[in-house]
């Protein structure tokens, strides 16, 4: 059991801030294990950065790290990333 | 006008804090007005943030209780002994202050009663309060889908919104307590930590196909969780909001 | 940045000497846990350090064989670019010095890689010169698998993310190679004094 887990959507604001929009009903496919999963259902882990992982296999999914004014992302964890756009969702 | 919110755009606002109520001896919920506020969905949070005069920050998120109604966002805050931030919510701030916010945020950890039921609620202490925006949002909007919550707390002094729990059962929303420290005289439900066999007689069967939502401190969601799929319900239909070791 | 929370203070300490505080810093008399990913849980039968890479010769030993190591209690300051300082830490471990003793290389970089997958890079003379341990006691008691356990690398004049948790080795290197944090936007050499914390400070 890791006590230091959170679920992605702990990471929400984050996310809306770095992508934009609301990010957590986002479907990300995980490159390593091929699992599909909502991205308020990864693993999230803070350590100097936000780290998000795959829920099935723990790879990293991707690394944020935020400064004033800027976001480093790395996206590479995702085979692929789908995010709703355009609707009027808050 | 400061912080105000374009649609689709998230930026830090100020709040107004209109009123302050003590929900337990530990836990307050907050009553904000947000100019501009874009409207939220029941189960969503807002990231707060607190500055010090030095410029030290603070940031937590915490789950919106009320359901979607307006300007008006209601916030339950139970004190961390150890906490930074709760203390200071629950015992410094008071009417007339302001502060700063983020949010909604989190679609994900979201029922609205489009979505259906069946419903199984799975509350650990504090993880009660996104739950709660989603039982005053059936009930605001009249739906009698079958819902269901589990709600594990300490003592029956620790639980709540008790009063308006027990106001609402009815209509399709049944409440089950459980009490883990203490039980007062004559009480006869559960006491002891939520497992399987609880889920089982309280939730609804996996065949029903319930859409499920956990929240609470991180041991407890594990617990909840690992035992919800032991029953042979669908992971894909157990939502989980953790809040951290520490619960929040 | 101009609303103040009123009567916010936070739970940092205001008694702690500055000029030991570098600037941006806040002092804690806790100890927060930040981690990349979940503990990992290495039985000590089948943990080993090694150093290797740019070396004449890979070196290796077991737990035994580390422990045995002549070690030392050191006393520092830490800091997380997350900006918060812990004063007056303690701990034992053995110095990379004594790791390095014997060991021939041109090489100028090092690379820490730890169990989890986690790595960061170091110019080697930042390890040299009594300036780095690998510990594995904390305060006194065997160090938590949540804060390094068994053993974690300890760099006290960089930020705390130039110290790996977990350690199992060190690879040296005459090329430089930018670690877990140093390729997402930290930066690559860390000295609090000059806030040195993300790219291009």
């Amino acid at each position: 059991m890791e006590a230091l887990m959170l679920d992605g959507n702990a990471v929400a604001g984050l996310l809306h801030e770095t992508f934009g929009g609301e990010m957590t009903t986002a479907t990300g496919t995980c490159d390593a294990c091929g699992a599909s999963q909502q991205v308020g259902a990864v693993h999230v882990f803070r350590g100097a950065g936000v780290v998000l992982r795959c829920h099935r296999c723990e790879s990293i999914l991707a690394k944020i790290v935020v400064r004033q004014g800027h976001a480093c992302v790395d996206l590479r964890g995702f085979r692929s990333l789908i995010a709703l756009r355009g609707t009027s969702e808050p | 006008m400061e912080g105000a919110a374009l649609l689709g755009r998230l930026t830090w606002q100020l709040a107004d804090v209109v009123d302050i109520v003590p929900e337990t001896a530990r836990a307050k919920t907050l009553a904000l007005d947000v100019a501009a506020w874009p409207g939220h969905r029941a189960g969503q949070h807002v990231d707060v943030r607190l500055t010090a005069e030095d410029g030290y920050q603070a940031e937590r998120s915490y789950s919106i209780a009320s359901a979607p109604n307006g300007a008006r966002v209601e916030l339950t805050v139970e004190r961390l002994d150890d906490g930074e931030v709760s203390p200071y919510l629950t015992e410094e701030l008071h009417s007339g202050d302001r502060l700063e916010l983020r949010g909604p945020v989190g679609g994900y950890f979201v029922w609205e009663p489009a979505v259906g039921g069946p419903v199984l609620l799975v509350g650990g202490g504090s993880g009660v309060v996104p739950l709660m925006a989603m039982i005053r949002e059936r009930a605001a909007a009249g739906s009698n889908v079958d819902m269901r919550l589990l709600l594990s707390s300490r003592t029956a002094e620790d639980v709540i919104y008790r009063d308006e729990l027990e106001r609402l059962a009815a209509a399709g929303l049944t409440v089950t307590h459980t009490l883990t420290r203490s039980t007062p005289a004559g009480w006869t439900g559960y006491t002891r930590r939520v497992d399987a066999e609880m889920l089982a007689e309280v939730g609804p069967g996996t065949d029903d196909r319930p859409h499920i939502y956990v929240c609470g401190p991180t041991p407890f969601v594990e617990a909840v969780a690992t035992a919800l799929v032991s029953l042979g319900h669908q992971p894909d239909r157990i939502k989980t909001e953790r809040f951290g070791p520490t619960g929040g | 940045m101009s609303f103040v929370s009123r009567g916010f203070h936070g739970r940092r300490r205001s008694d702690a000497d500055p000029s030991r505080v570098p600037p941006g810093q806040y002092v804690t008399s806790d100890y927060p846990v930040l981690s990349a990913g979940p503990t990992p849980h290495t039985a000590l039968e089948e943990w080993s350090f090694s150093i290797g890479g740019e070396v004449d010769e890979t070196r290796s030993w077991t737990w035994e064989e580390f422990r045995a190591l002549p070690s030392e209690e050191v006393t520092v300051d830490i800091h997380c670019v997350t900006k918060w300082s812990k004063l007056d830490t303690v701990w034992r471990g053995v110095s990379v010095d004594t790791l390095l003793d014997g060991v021939e290389t041109s090489a100028e970089h090092s690379i820490q890689y730890g169990d989890g997958g986690y790595t960061t890079n170091l110019p080697l003379a930042d390890l040299t010169g009594g300036k780095a341990w690998v510990v594995y006691e904390y305060d006194g008691e065997p160090l938590d698998p949540e804060h390094g356990g068994p053993a974690r690398m300890l760099v006290p004049h960089l930020y705390f993310w130039k110290s790996a948790k977990w350690i199992r080795g060190l690879r040296l290197q005459q090329e430089d190679e930018p670690g877990f944090w140093e390729t997402n936007g930290y930066n690559n050499y860390g000295d609090p004094w000059k806030e040195q914390r993300y790219w291009g400070d």
